[in-house]
Formats: structure tokens, sequence, C-alpha cells
């Protein structure tokens, strides 16, 4: 257990991401590139659906990492709360933006989606509205962080709201399940084999989700070491201006 | 901590703004509704569920950075904190003088509003049982967003940021409550809903406000 805290060491996780980080943007790009292009242009298009559903490429990824983001916001919040080690709560903090806009790719590729599939941009659907409302706690939360200056406070108040905020997404998830009849499909994988998408849309996809993943990856790693060399300015200036 | 629920009552009574201030705003968002959508009876039948509860809702929103701000600003709060009483006992005081101030009022003047929006009669009832229910809930999520923001400065708009998504549970079973009765449907799952939301927030969301308060008298 050693290993994993030891990047609580900011110099550390710097030097470290920083050996990594070329290698996860470079696979990223990697799997985005590959996954985009074998999606678009070398899958037929499905039946009954025609090219629209190649949005899934995006859509799916997307979504999914929207929710994984904040998900990780929460660990990191946690390990803040309960070991203050202040690289997870700047984590957290980079992670929000990256996750805003996970979110936002999801609503604006469902839309597009939306659009010839169901004939309409926007439905008050219990998965999109529940992914709006992500959206909103997305937004607080970063809110929050800027509105306040004092650094450790900030971090506090940040994590506690991410663990309330997380209760309350799921409350809202399953509420918002009570008012109205979906328009938007069932998971589009599952373990369950029967229920995948086939094939040959299935492994583009796969390819594009790590794509995603790796890409989250390279930029909260990216944020977190902006992050802890902005921290590490503001107290040499302060430094500066005490002499 | 009866000692405190009556300063705060009182103060809220005396001091003015907070009391009937909350109700004069559902009271004005209720009556401008039918400006904004036309004069037809059905339509405001129809939406008159939705309208007010979320009139409701924002009329709770309005005094919430009330809660703190001003003991905050004259070192009540730094007082309250060092007290014998727990933190979280006077999170909860606090919730129930605004709700007492804020909540129960709305309570009462929602079923006079919804006879202004064309309220279908069987509705009533579940209205003032769903408001009843769900208010206390919209007070003590309002004042884990009170302590939030308590240190910012005009944290208001920020306040309703954090807040809103927070209250849309609520909003969702209440609003579906009335709705449901107004078509002259069994009302019980949303009822209980609603209250487990309210009591869950109630057992678990002083702590969370007292820990953020706790950072914030740092």
């Amino acid at each position: 257990m050693n290993a994993i805290w030891q990047y609580a060491n900011p110099k550390k996780f710097i030097d470290t991401s920083e050996r990594l980080l070329p290698w996860v943007a470079g696979l990223a790009a990697l799997c985005l590139g590959v996954g985009l292009i074998w999606g678009y242009f070398l899958t037929p298009d499905a039946e009954r659906f025609g090219a629209t559903v190649k949005i899934i490429y995006l859509h799916v990824p997307a979504a999914m990492m929207a929710i994984s983001a904040w998900f990780m916001m929460l660990v990191a919040s946690l390990i803040w709360i309960i070991r203050r080690h202040h690289v997870s709560a700047l984590a957290a903090r980079a992670a929000a933006p990256v996750g805003a806009v996970m979110t936002v790719i999801g609503l604006v590729t469902g839309a597009i989606w939306g659009q010839p599939m169901w004939g309409t941009w926007w439905a008050w659907d219990p998965r999109l509205t529940s992914f709006l409302i992500l959206f909103l706690f997305y937004l607080g939360y970063i809110a929050l962080w800027a509105a306040i200056e004092d650094d450790d406070s900030a971090a506090d108040l940040t994590s506690i709201l991410c663990l309330v905020g997380s209760v309350f997404a799921v409350l809202s998830r399953y509420a918002v399940n009570f008012w109205n009849q979906g328009l938007h499909q069932g998971a589009s994988l599952s373990l369950d084999k029967e229920e995948n998408v086939a094939d040959v849309f299935y492994i583009p996809l796969l390819v594009c989700i790590a794509g995603f993943v790796l890409l989250f990856v390279a930029l909260v790693l990216m944020r977190t070491g902006t992050e802890i060399r902005a921290r590490r300015m503001r107290v040499l200036l302060a430094r500066e201006r005490m002499k | 901590m009866r000692a405190l629920l009556l300063r705060d009552l009182r103060l809220a009574m005396r001091a003015g703004g907070g009391f009937g201030l909350a109700m004069a705003f559902f009271l004005i968002v209720v009556v401008l509704v039918p400006f904004a959508v036309g004069p037809r009876a059905d339509l405001h039948s129809a939406i008159a569920p939705g309208v007010l509860w979320l009139g409701a809702l924002l009329a709770c929103l309005l005094s919430l950075d009330r809660m703190f701000a001003l003991d905050w600003e004259d070192g009540t709060l730094d007082l309250l904190a060092t007290a014998p009483l727990p933190l979280e006992m006077v999170i909860i005081a606090k919730a129930l003088a605004h709700w007492l101030t804020t909540g129960l009022p709305l309570v009462l003047l929602a079923p006079m509003l919804g006879i202004l929006l064309n309220l279908a009669p069987e509705a009533y009832g579940a209205l003032t049982l769903s408001l009843a229910v769900g208010t206390p809930a919209l007070s003590v999520i309002g004042a884990f967003g009170a302590a939030l923001t308590v240190g910012v400065k005009r944290g208001g708009l920020l306040l309703s940021l954090l807040v809103l998504p927070l209250y849309v549970p609520s909003l969702i079973f209440g609003a579906d409550m009335v709705r449901r009765a107004s078509e002259g449907g069994a009302v019980t799952t949303p009822l209980l809903l609603l209250a487990g939301i309210t009591c869950g927030a109630i057992a678990l969301l002083p702590f969370a406000s007292a820990a953020v308060l706790r950072v914030n008298l740092r």
C-alpha cells in the first residue's frame, strides 16, 4: 500500500506524471484515431439506423467518462478528507472541468443523434435529465472552487459538496425515472453478450472508450501538474513579497 | 437549543424582511404565471402543481443566504460553535427556525394560491401534505448550502447554483404527488419517497453542514 501514497508528494507526483504523460497522451491519440477512423469509415451502416448510429463512438465513451469523472472526484475527495494529501484535492479540482466537458459532449452528441432518431433535439427523458443535473453539479462544484480564496478551506468544502452531491446525483437519477417513460434505449454495453451491439460496432467502440479513458487520465495528470505548479508559484511570490 | 430557536424566530419576526418576504414572493410568482401563459383555465390547472411547487421552492431559496450570514458577520456563529451545544444541533435549530418562518407559511398559503391557478379540487389535500412533508427537506438542504457559502462575499448566486440541483428529487416527487392527486390517482408512492428524502436529509445533512461550518470558522 505504500506504493500509491508516495505520490502524495507533489514532487514525486510531478516527476512520475511527467514521465507518463507523453505515453498516456500518445496512446490516447492512437486509440482515438484508430477507433474513430475505424468506427466512422470502416464499419457498415447499421440497418434501420443508417449512418447516424456512428455518433455512438463519441456519445457512449463521453457519457461513460462523464460519470466516471465524478466517481474519480469522489474517491479523490475522500482521500483528501481522510488522509489530507494535497495532490488528491488538486486532482479532484483538475478533473471537474474535464468531467463537465465530457458531460457536454455526451449531451450535445445525444441531441445531434436524437434529432434524426427521435425527431427531437431534447426530451425530458430520465437519462437525459439526470445527465443535465449531473452537469449542474459539475458547475456548482467548479464555481465553489473558484469562489473560495483559502486553498485548504476550498478543498474541504468542495470535497464535502462532492460527497453530498454524489448522493443527490444518484437520487436524482432514480427520481427522474419516476415521472417519465424514456426515449433513450437501455445500456448499449453490458457483460451479457446477447444484449450487446453487434461485434462489427463493438470492437471499435471499445477502442474509442479506451481512448477516452486515456484522454481523461492524460488531461487530469496534466491539469493536476499545472495546479501544483500554480500553487507553488503563488507560494514563491508570497515569499518574495515577504522579503 | 430552544433558546436559539426562539432567538432566531424572534429575529425573523421583528427584524422584518425575512418573514413576509417569502410569502409575498410566492404570491407574486404565482400571480405572474397566468400573465405569462395567457388566460386559459385548463392550462392553468394542468401546470398548477408544478408552478406551486416551483414557487414554494424559489421562495424558500430566497431567504437561505440570511440563515448564517448575519451571525457570521457579527461573530455570533463563533460563540455558537464554542458553546456546549453541538454544532449539528445549532444547524438543526437554524433550519427549523427557517422552516417555521418560511416553509410553514408557504404550506398554509399554497391552497389559497391553488385557487388562483384553478387547481383541481381533489388536489388541495395532496398539495398541502406534499409541501408540509417536502419543505423541511428544502430548509435542511438549504442550511447545507448556506453553510457552504457563508464565507463567500455575495454568495447568494453561488448558493442557488449549489442548492438547486440538490432540490431536484424533492421537486420531482412533490410535484408528481400533486399532479397524480389532481388526476385522481394514488399518491402513496411519491408521498413515501418524498418523506424518505426529508427524513434522510434531516438525519444526515446536519453532519455535513456542521463539518462545512467548522471549516468556514477555522
